[in-house]
């Protein structure tokens, strides 16, 4: 069928020097042959089915539901309602819908920030820490802080930081160095998009960071001997050769970054509770309102199916334009 | 022949989940329950003390002693306010909970409509003691009118004006607001030098519901009509949700950082002396962890529009408190019952109630002099005289949660400056009343 | 080429010293950069020091009235011990057997050819994109259900939660997995197959212990993924077997939120866990090298 690897992961320089590998790995006796991998595969398939896959499964069920608090009790009983719950979903004349718009519009806003910053800064931090230098092993170490903080600490932590009256941000913001006129808020309000981005980005960038990290360290250093050869200075070495050999780190990191952005409902619900104000108002916890929060599990499964078939957009295009653009490089 | 594939195993799929769909709540269709296991009993509490710890260190000595009378043993988990509603929704679910657990008694016509709770009958009333027993008042918030309730009051609570001795003093203010006339006319002396009259919660979706509900009241308007159907934007609807986010807009005595408040903050600017007054219930322990001593503050019925508070346009608080339930399908049925019997009988009342703060439904453990000090006459006298319950109707939930938002919302754009107007408080509540269930 | 896993520091980018504005820009930018990530660290130091009277006042940088109670009242406000321990053995059993699990499908799709092996990797990847709060429901109907037939109580018990974790993690990890087996010269699994060991003993003689540092950055994550995961937690745990992630909920009740608690209590738990990464983080930095990267 197709000797390929993870599509994401790419195809592996190794694999290129020993070519034919595969093939001489295996054993006599047919049947044993073909059994062994997927013996193999079978605890992880296992429990990708039970707990992965049967769930979503029974959630695109849902959707075609009308499971409210009626029907909770006895889901086999609730009626089909076909396609409803998708129209009142997307029928953005109605509040529903299009407050459903602008949570979608907001969440991929607030995604495309947060990964982009989490790759900069992850980025940034990582080519300046690649040479030794007095502290190095020590920033490195406390970059890793924030990954290793409970979530809910550390999210309850920016919440009472970003408190209007008695919090640090306004505290040095507006008494400190007086940069707005009055305390301003941003728990609600517009101002709380940005409240959430800086914590996503505070939570997610140290992960950028290490996966970055760990891929400068790959890049031979010939390149860098042949670069300096070519008098090529620190900064030049780092746009012409550091860059462009991070490529397919990026292409891994983004991706995944970007699906667990967009999916994170840890933050935002620790940040504002049940229910968030309209500017940083997630898909996930908008999902939760529609369906925890007003028991119609049936709108709150269509939501989610939608959302579901977005990504799987997103996704399959990313790869494709990857995997198109590696093939060009390798060829 | 990859195709082939995809949908082999889609098929798989499917058939799993007509398995899995089939099976749901299997265990918990069939209703009525059982007296398989007569010798012990799960019981969900709701977090009333100041930490679960002290829940248990509280409970633990009375499930003893109901183990020593009946020979029962019940297993208790004290279970916090931020996981019980969800923690009661998947028992629904999957059939698996426990036997007898406690609920918000605002969500009582909600889970009813379930079908999951045992409903509470002559039968099932009689024994344990008898309908006749309970406070009117805390019965009303029990299920929905016209069927047999889902619960009964286990602890109740009203709500009452709480007001800072010393800043009154200050202001030269002798006595509290009986009208809400008198709040903004002392509000407005109170409200000077970074200090501020009223609190508010203006982030807490229940907090919000509870007071634009009472005001609705005061203004002849419910949330919802006679056939439970929301009707958020009646006349009265929309004057009450004006009046209580005017406090801040207009009147300006309630601070504009308190748009944002949604974890007791303003207990906390009141113990400081930031704060003049706030609408609670039974805040007396709050205050106490917050290093205010109990004769500092003084309490008084919450404020009506003109009047005494009484019925009707008069009431001045919800019916808030907590009710007991059985899951319908518990396995111990005359064990639960017999649980709940323990628990609302006259001694436990009193000495649960003491503990905790709250009132006695029970009208015989009401009268214990224990009850007597100031705070807990003034609760006791609204919850008897003048609290409704909140709408009991099945999309009670649904209304605390697009109501309160609509709050939420208001108050946000009041703090930032924003006016308030009669149409742009009705448009919110135009928005909230979409995005109810179509009945 | 690519260095290989034990020798994997960093690699020095040129002979050359660098530049002063490099120097500058790095100063500026890490000091700047430190300050973000310790500004709420301090407030949660500064704060578990605090009175709770005093933690709810108007910030300062310099708390008045230092105490160190609340270091003393988070063991009898909730049982933060209890937790703690839950935590650990729920973090740490869905780790081991993630990893496990993972190193067994890597090898499988490092090293052999087989049908439906594109469809397997990509269906893993695809878990990824279901908002996490719509499986809850039908998981916990799913436990309840294999608790019915087969008496296995998955809910409320400390197995569905490792169930459910190590499954979380098990994506990324294959994927990071895979790129580092394949990192592992075949040779070295080749001539041990030659030497007549069977493919699992390849695996583990040869093909793990090569990839130690890979591994070990696949259980740190697993084992984030687990310590810190509050929405399944708060449902499928109860009172015995609750975790921390939600178990530092209970210093917010209805009515007080023991603010200094809440951060004595976060720091308390973090502190080992914070010193486990700092003991691993050379081996994670080398291990998600070839790992997620090639």
């Amino acid at each position: 069928m197709n000797t390929t690897a993870v599509p994401a992961t790419g195809e592996p320089a190794v694999r290129k020097n020993s070519p034919g590998a595969a093939r001489g790995t295996r054993r006599p006796g047919r049947a044993r042959r073909t059994a062994l991998p997927y013996l193999l595969l079978l605890p992880a398939l296992l429990l990708e089915i039970l707990i992965h896959l049967l769930p979503i499964v029974i959630g695109v069920a849902m959707s075609f539901k009308e499971l409210t608090q009626f029907y909770l009790r006895d889901w086999g009983a609730a009626p089909w309602r076909g396609l409803d719950n998708f129209r009142f979903a997307v029928d953005f004349d109605t509040p529903a819908g299009e407050s459903l718009l602008k949570s979608f519009t907001t969440t991929c806003l607030f995604t495309v920030l947060s990964v982009g910053l989490c790759w900069l800064l992850g980025t940034a931090a990582a080519v300046f820490m690649q040479e030794t230098f007095k502290g190095r092993g020590f920033l490195r170490a406390l970059f890793l802080v924030p990954y290793a903080l409970p979530v809910y600490a550390a999210v309850i932590t920016w919440s009472f930081m970003f408190q209007r009256d008695n919090g640090l941000i306004n505290h040095v913001l507006h008494d400190q160095l007086g940069l707005t006129d009055s305390p301003s808020f941003w728990l609600i309000g517009d101002n709380s998009f940005w409240a959430l981005l800086i914590v996503s980005v505070w939570k997610g960038w140290p992960f950028a960071f290490l996966i970055i990290m760990a891929g400068l360290q790959n890049i031979p250093k010939e390149l860098y001997e042949a670069g300096a050869l070519d008098g090529a200075g620190m900064w030049q070495q780092i746009r012409k050769i550091t860059l462009p050999s991070l490529r397919s780190v990026n292409q891994v990191l983004v991706l995944v970054l970007f699906l667990w952005t967009f999916n994170d409902f840890n933050t935002p619900f620790v940040l504002f509770g049940k229910s968030a104000p309209e500017a940083a108002d997630l898909i996930s916890i908008h999902i939760y309102q529609s369906s925890f929060a007003t028991w119609n599990f049936g709108a709150g499964a269509a939501m989610s199916v939608l959302l579901l078939l977005f990504l799987l957009l997103v996704t399959g295009v990313h790869l494709f334009f990857t995997s198109r653009g590696r093939k060009a490089t390798d060829a | 022949m990859r195709r082939y594939r995809a949908v082999a195993s889609g098929a798989v799929a499917v058939s799993l989940l007509a398995t899995a769909t089939a099976c749901g709540g299997g265990s918990s269709a069939g209703g009525g329950g059982s007296n398989e296991s007569p010798k012990t009993l799960t019981y969900w509490a709701s977090n009333q003390g100041p930490n679960i710890e002290a829940d248990k260190k509280i409970l633990e000595p009375e499930l003893k002693k109901f183990e020593q009378r009946t020979g029962i043993k019940v297993k208790l988990e004290v279970v916090p306010w931020s996981d019980l509603l969800t923690r009661i929704m998947t028992a629904t679910t999957s059939g698996q909970g426990p036997d007898v657990l406690n609920i918000g008694n605002t969500w009582s016509a909600s889970l009813q409509s379930t079908g999951a709770l045992l409903p509470w009958d002559e039968k099932n009333f009689s024994k344990i003691g008898g309908k006749e027993r309970f406070v009117e008042a805390a019965l009303g918030s029990t299920g929905a009118a016209g069927s047999d309730p889902a619960a009964v009051p286990l602890y109740s609570m009203s709500y009452a004006l709480y007001y800072n001795k010393k800043m009154f003093a200050d202001a030269g203010i002798e006595k509290p607001p009986a009208t809400w006339d008198e709040m903004v006319a002392s509000g407005k002396k109170l409200s000077k030098d970074g200090k501020w009259a009223l609190g508010a919660e203006g982030a807490n979706l229940s907090n919000n519901i509870h007071q634009v509900f009472v005001l609705g009241k005061q203004h002849g308007a419910d949330f919802f009509d006679a056939e439970g159907k929301p009707d958020f934007t009646s006349d009265g609807a929309v004057a009450a949700v004006k009046q209580y986010v005017d406090f801040m807009a207009k009147d300006k005595i309630i601070a504009p950082g308190n748009a944002e408040y949604a974890q007791n903050q303003s207990l906390s600017d009141f113990a400081k002396d930031k704060t003049a007054m706030v609408l609670w219930q039974a805040a007396a322990s709050t205050f106490k962890s917050q290093g205010m001593s109990d004769d500092e503050w003084g309490v008084a019925p919450v404020p009506v529009q003109a009047g005494a508070p009484g019925q009707g346009k008069n009431v001045n608080s919800m019916v808030a408190g907590i009710n007991m339930a059985v899951f319908k399908n518990t396995k111990n049925l005359d064990g639960a019952l017999e649980f709940v019997k323990f628990m609302t009988s006259d001694e436990e009342q009193k000495l649960l109630c003491n503990t905790y703060g709250s009132i006695p439904p029970v009208k015989a453990a009401q009268s214990d002099p224990a009850f007597d000090r100031p705070e807990l006459k003034v609760l006791r006298d609204t919850l008897a005289t003048s609290a409704e319950a909140l709408p009991q109707v099945p999309s009670e939930s649904q209304f605390e949660t697009v109501v309160g938002t609509a709050v939420k919302n208001l108050f946000a754009s009041a703090a930032n400056g924003g006016e308030v107007t009669t149409e742009s408080v009705k448009a919110e509540l135009a928005k909230a009343q979409q995005q109810m269930p179509q009945q | 080429m690519h260095s290989s896993p034990e020798t994997g520091t960093a690699v020095p980018r040129s002979p050359m010293a660098a530049p002063r504005s490099f120097v500058w820009s790095r100063r500026i930018f890490l000091t700047l950069l430190t300050a973000f990530v310790l500004l709420p660290v301090y407030v949660m130091v500064s704060s578990s020091l605090k009175p709770l009277e005093d933690v709810s006042s108007e910030f300062r940088w310099m708390p008045s009235g230092l105490t160190i109670r609340p270091y003393f009242d988070i063991w009898e406000t909730v049982p933060l011990a209890k937790y703690f321990v839950n935590s650990l053995i729920v973090a740490g059993a869905a780790t081991v057997c993630s990893v496990i699990i993972a190193i067994f499908a890597a090898y499988a799709v490092s090293r052999y050819r087989f049908r439906g092996k594109r469809l397997f990797t990509v269906s893993v990847l695809s878990t990824q994109m279901f908002p996490g709060i719509l499986f809850l429901l039908p998981l916990f109907l799913i436990f309840v259900n294999i608790g019915n037939t087969t008496g296995v109580a998955l809910f409320g018990s400390r197995g569905g939660l490792i169930l459910t974790y190590l499954t979380f993690s098990l994506p990324f990890s294959i994927w990071m997995l895979i790129g580092y087996f394949d990192s592992v010269p075949r040779e070295l699994d080749e001539a041990a197959l030659v030497d007549g060991c069977g493919p699992l003993k390849a695996l583990f003689r040869v093909v793990v212990p090569a990839a130690i540092p890979g591994i070990v950055a696949v259980a740190v994550y697993a084992f984030m993924t687990a310590w810190g995961e509050v929405l399944f937690a708060s449902v499928m745990t109860n009172d015995t077997t609750r975790t921390l992630a939600v178990g530092l909920q209970g210093y917010s009740t209805q009515n007080d939120v023991y603010w200094n608690q809440i951060m004595a209590a976060s720091l308390v738990v973090s502190v080992p866990v914070v010193a486990g990464f700092l003991l691993l983080q050379r081996y994670l930095v080398t291990g998600l090298t070839a790992g997620a990267v090639k």
